[in-house]
């Protein structure tokens, strides 16, 4: 090695070592312009937005459910989605969820992931869980095999094959098994359950997935009034770690667990606001409320 | 909160069943051999050929079966093509067979008897490798694997479900079984392949060739009930059964369905080719007709009259449809399509569980009772 390549060398060391005394925590001068993520699981929520809607369009057979629709959803919200049959509150969530391809518009999660890029599994995998209306459980299998299927793992087919619960995912699913009120039920196959139950197992499979945003159409459909009054509590204790998104008719139970409340109808978005602003709305008694 | 104490999943075979699975094996392994070989003839302890060579074949369609419940029992796809599998595995054997004849064929040639016929001059392409019986047992293994997993991997990608799915099946078995019938394609028309003389150099029609290939026969299939059993036991057989009973849950779960219902269709036609291939040395034929609509629709019966979704109930199905059939086709044939029909219909309306239910039935009544 001849001397003066040595002594390149020795320059290039000293002024690496200049340029790491003034990096700064944004990364100084030299940083580049792209950004890596830490963590490529986690969604980027540091624009205030976990969910974000604009202008999507999607029509079935010239029928268009869903019309110019623009939503966003903060990090740790819980917002009621109201609306009269038909206003579109299922098809967003088939949009949302990766089950229906919107004519135009965009849907992100985060401000980074595209989710009209994913498929179903890989929205799922991504954190977001949801439930369906009508509720939705393998019923041949217990309910403990319910959950077991729902935790948050690697779900490819030989890590199924080989899958033993460890004793950190066995503690998690004995405390989902207590929050949904199923512990005595465990060995029970699910088809038996009562429709209220099947509710609650489904509710428990999305809190098995441990997702951002929840998405739950109708959940207390079916439930009596005493069920009905403990999942409002769950989901009041949800808020705030998980966004959610839910979808009533139940007035009363939106009233207990509702701040902001957004009125859908033909496929658009038509008021937003509490309970007691969008009822006192002239537009929403018109087309929903009917009063 | 107290210590919550979770279930476990139940093991692999309780202890009746250990039981009860040892003596299958020493049934097969050590009783068959020698009440057929060593009690002589005459006496009412021997087991006679056709005895052996009955059940070597109903073994056969057994490990069928078994496929048949793994892909529709847990998995709820219908298949109607899974004679195709079957077929090829056996095709693939009986090209190794054919090459086996050497010389001894009616035209003393190097080449098979129908290759002569038709004034071949030398072995086409695709047979290349069947003089080999390793290359032959990975072939076994390969062809009907790689062309389940071709045709699964569109039909599946493509969302193809239910009736619809059983159609393409039944379709694509019938197209094989009209490919196989033409004689350019080189698999012997629809005569097929027969007139087999050695496997491994040994000769195959003594009653020793015979045995060797009943006991693998007995031994492959018990094989494969524990592997399904281990599969069907695993977080991996509870996902098949969610995505037979909600398939868009298992997928708003985060699973995709593809590669699960891939997996489970090759494993599935792969077992029906062994099956194939260990059927053919038994019978000594195999011809297109193995491809023919009526074959899948039996292997669907089989596991419909024993019980889907208990793996032991279509065993026993295929025991007990063939076991009607090849007595009832010698007592009064004209009878026995008949009769597979109102067993079929019989079976859908009043037996949804099949013989497998019905005796739990019972059981539970005979519990009730007492």
């Amino acid at each position: 090695m001849t001397p003066d390549l040595l002594k390149q060398g020795a320059q290039r060391v000293a002024q690496s070592a200049q340029q790491r005394v003034q990096a700064t925590e944004s990364g100084g001068r030299s940083a580049g312009y792209g950004r890596v993520l830490q963590d490529a699981d986690a969604v980027d929520v540091t624009h205030g937005r976990i969910l974000y809607l604009e202008d999507v369009s999607v029509s079935f057979d010239g029928f268009k459910a869903i019309n110019k629709l623009s939503l966003d959803i903060a990090p740790g919200e819980l917002r009621c989605i109201i609306g009269p049959n038909g206003a579109g509150k299922t098809t967003m969530m088939d949009i949302i969820t990766g089950k229906t391809r919107p004519d135009e518009g965009t849907v992100f999660f985060g401000s980074t992931i595209d989710l009209l890029r994913h498929n179903e599994p890989q929205i799922a995998q991504l954190g977001i869980g949801r439930k369906f209306q009508k509720p939705t459980v393998f019923e041949h299998l217990t309910v403990f095999e319910n959950l077991e299927l729902a935790l948050k793992t690697h779900k490819g087919v030989k890590a199924s094959m080989f899958f033993k619960l460890n004793s950190v995912q066995g503690d998690r699913l004995a405390e989902v098994l207590h929050t949904i009120h199923l512990a005595d039920s465990v060995r029970v196959q699910a088809g038996t359950l009562s429709h209220g139950q099947k509710q609650w197992l489904e509710i428990g499979m999305l809190l098995m997935q441990d997702p951002k945003l929840l998405l739950l159409d109708e959940p207390v459909a079916g439930m009596t009034d005493h069920e009905t009054e403990r999942t409002a509590e769950l989901f009041l204790t949800l808020k705030g770690k998980h966004s959610l998104m839910v979808v009533e008719h139940d007035m009363g139970f939106i009233r207990t667990i509702s701040d902001i409340v957004t009125v859908l109808c033909d496929g658009a978005v038509l008021a937003q606001g509490t309970l007691d602003q969008v009822q006192a709305d002239e537009r929403v008694i018109e087309v929903y409320l009917g009063r | 909160m107290k210590k919550f104490q979770l279930p476990s999943h139940a093991p692999l075979l309780g202890r009746k069943a250990w039981t009860a699975f040892l003596l299958a094996l020493i049934a097969v392994g050590l009783l068959a051999p020698v009440l057929n070989l060593v009690v002589p003839a005459g006496s009412p302890l021997h087991l006679s050929d056709f005895a052996v060579s009955l059940v070597g074949k109903i073994m056969c369609y057994a490990i069928c079966a078994l496929a048949m419940d793994l892909i529709w029992g847990y998995t709820g796809i219908l298949s109607l093509g899974h004679g195709l599998f079957f077929a090829l595995g056996g095709y693939v054997m009986g090209m190794y067979l054919m090459r086996q004849i050497g010389q001894d064929g009616n035209y003393k040639s190097d080449l098979p008897d129908f290759m002569v016929f038709l004034d071949w001059k030398e072995l086409p392409w695709h047979w290349t490798l069947s003089d080999s019986f390793a290359a032959t047992l990975m072939l076994v293994v390969l062809v009907p694997g790689v062309v389940a997993g071709v045709f699964g991997y569109f039909a599946f990608r493509s969302r193809i479900k239910g009736v619809y799915l059983s159609i393409i099946t039944q379709a694509m078995t019938y197209a094989a079984m009209l490919l196989f019938f033409r004689n350019e394609t080189g698999f012997g028309g629809n005569n097929g392949f027969t007139d087999f003389k050695r496997i491994l150099d040994f000769p195959i029609a003594t009653p020793n060739m015979r045995m060797t290939l009943f006991v693998l026969t007995g031994v492959t299939l018990l094989g494969f009930f524990l592997f399904s059993r281990w599969l069907v036991g695993s977080k991996y057989g509870r996902v098949l059964m969610a995505i037979r009973d909600a398939e868009t849950r298992v997928m708003f779960s985060g699973y995709s369905p593809l590669p699960y219902k891939l997996s489970i269709w090759v494993i599935s036609a792969v077992m029906c080719g062994i099956a194939g291939a260990l059927y053919v040395p038994q019978v000594g034929i195999i011809n297109p007709g193995e491809m023919s609509a009526a074959n899948s629709i039996e292997m669907a019966v089989w596991a419909a009259v024993g019980g889907r979704g208990t793996l032991i109930g279509p065993i026993a199905g295929a025991f007990l449809v063939n076991g009607a059939k090849s007595w009832l086709t010698v007592t009064a044939p004209e009878f026995w399509l008949y009769f597979l029909g109102a067993l079929f219909i019989a079976v859908t309306l009043y037996l949804p569980q099949g013989v497998v239910g019905l005796v739990a039935k019972l059981k539970n009544k005979q519990g009730g009772a007492a």
